[in-house]
């Protein structure tokens, strides 16, 4: 294989920590929604939370994109 | 070595600058950038310091722009001072009291002292954020250099008033209380770790955040033309990762800023929560 195929295809692997990161962050606005419909008083109070962890998950999937960005252009 | 950072000649990137146009030379010579050329740092004002190239940058512009920016509004918002607020002063209020309130909730009485410098990271961060929304600027927080400097400057400062609170104290962070004996060598490790890697999750978030969506936007400009008749799904959905991009300008300044509170709060605080 030739090595600029092979940085391409694991540039695509890379990303794959997004998928991850996406079912972390549907996971979190989810149970958000779920638990705001049940008590919607309470909700804003969680809203901080909320994006802490959003952000928190977000963040381990962009470290791939990172990998792959890196492999790409590094 | 500085000079292989920025001016070198990068062939490999013009793969990716072509996705949009097939009418775009191998240079963008027409004219068509690429979508990772917003990003390309220009030498405005060459400066040599003691062998470190200090040059003054668009990416330095921008940041002097930003700061402009940043005290002519609150000077000019705050100006009046009036009781009933006009327009601009509430603006100018509402961010102080956005983050006095979040510097409240996260550290407690004790952190209000940094409340500074929590309101100078989230305003510098946002205006930064949202003038490279306008068109042909540029987004200083896309380059990990800058978010990594601000992430260190969080870093250093949170260990430093950690230290100058608690002195060696300061250690029992990584040894949370009534942790079983046999659960420690794990235990102690990870939390070494987390508190180590935060300077690197905190600047890569931002930076990843900027530069992938302002990415993103140029990528799905480029389909516009190529696709003739049918650019208008790109056109739409351009129109609509904009305003995403505007929320995620927002809220990326207002997690860094809510990050940095929490990391605040666990050098004032340490592990309880006040």
């Amino acid at each position: 294989m030739e090595a600029e195929a092979a940085k391409f295809i694991g540039a695509g692997l890379a990303c794959f920590a997004l998928i991850g990161a996406g079912i972390g962050i549907g996971n979190i606005f989810g149970n958000y929604l779920s638990g705001a419909l049940r008590n919607p008083s309470a909700a804003p109070g969680q809203f901080t939370n909320l994006l802490i962890g959003f952000a928190l998950a977000e963040a381990t999937g962009l470290f791939g994109l990172l990998i792959a960005l890196m492999i790409l252009f590094g | 070595m500085i000079e292989a950072g920025y001016g070198r000649e990068r062939p490999e990137l013009t793969g990716l600058a072509n996705v949009g146009g097939a009418d775009v030379g191998p240079e963008g010579a027409t004219g068509a950038l690429g979508p990772m050329e917003q990003f390309e740092i220009n030498r405005y004002l060459k400066l040599d310091l003691f062998g470190l190239d200090a040059s003054f940058t668009n990416s330095a512009l921008f940041m002097v722009i930003a700061v402009a920016v940043i005290i002519g509004f609150l000077h000019y918002a705050m100006g009046g001072r009036s009781m009933v607020p006009t327009r601009t002063q509430s603006v100018a209020e509402l961010a102080y009291e956005f983050i006095a309130n979040m510097v409240y909730d996260n550290t407690g009485k004790d952190g209000m002292k940094y409340f500074p410098f929590v309101f100078t990271i989230f305003v510098f961060v946002l205006v930064l954020n949202m003038l490279g929304m306008i068109p042909y600027s540029f987004t200083v927080t896309s380059h990990i250099v800058v978010t990594f400097a601000l992430a260190a400057l969080v870093f250093i400062v949170v260990t430093a008033i950690g230290f100058a609170r608690h002195g060696v104290g300061f250690l029992k962070l990584f040894k949370p209380d009534g942790l079983p004996l046999p659960l420690v060598p794990i235990i102690v490790p990870i939390e070494i770790i987390s508190f180590l890697i935060r300077p690197i999750s905190l600047s890569v978030r931002l930076f990843a955040n900027m530069m992938a969506g302002h990415t993103l936007l140029k990528v799905f400009a480029g389909f516009i033309v190529s696709l003739g008749v049918f650019g208008v799904v790109p056109l739409v959905a351009t129109v609509a990762f904009t305003g995403l991009e505007f929320l995620v300008a927002f809220l990326q300044a207002m997690i860094f800023s809510v990050l940095t509170c929490i990391y605040l709060n666990d050098a004032i605080n340490m592990h309880d929560h006040h």
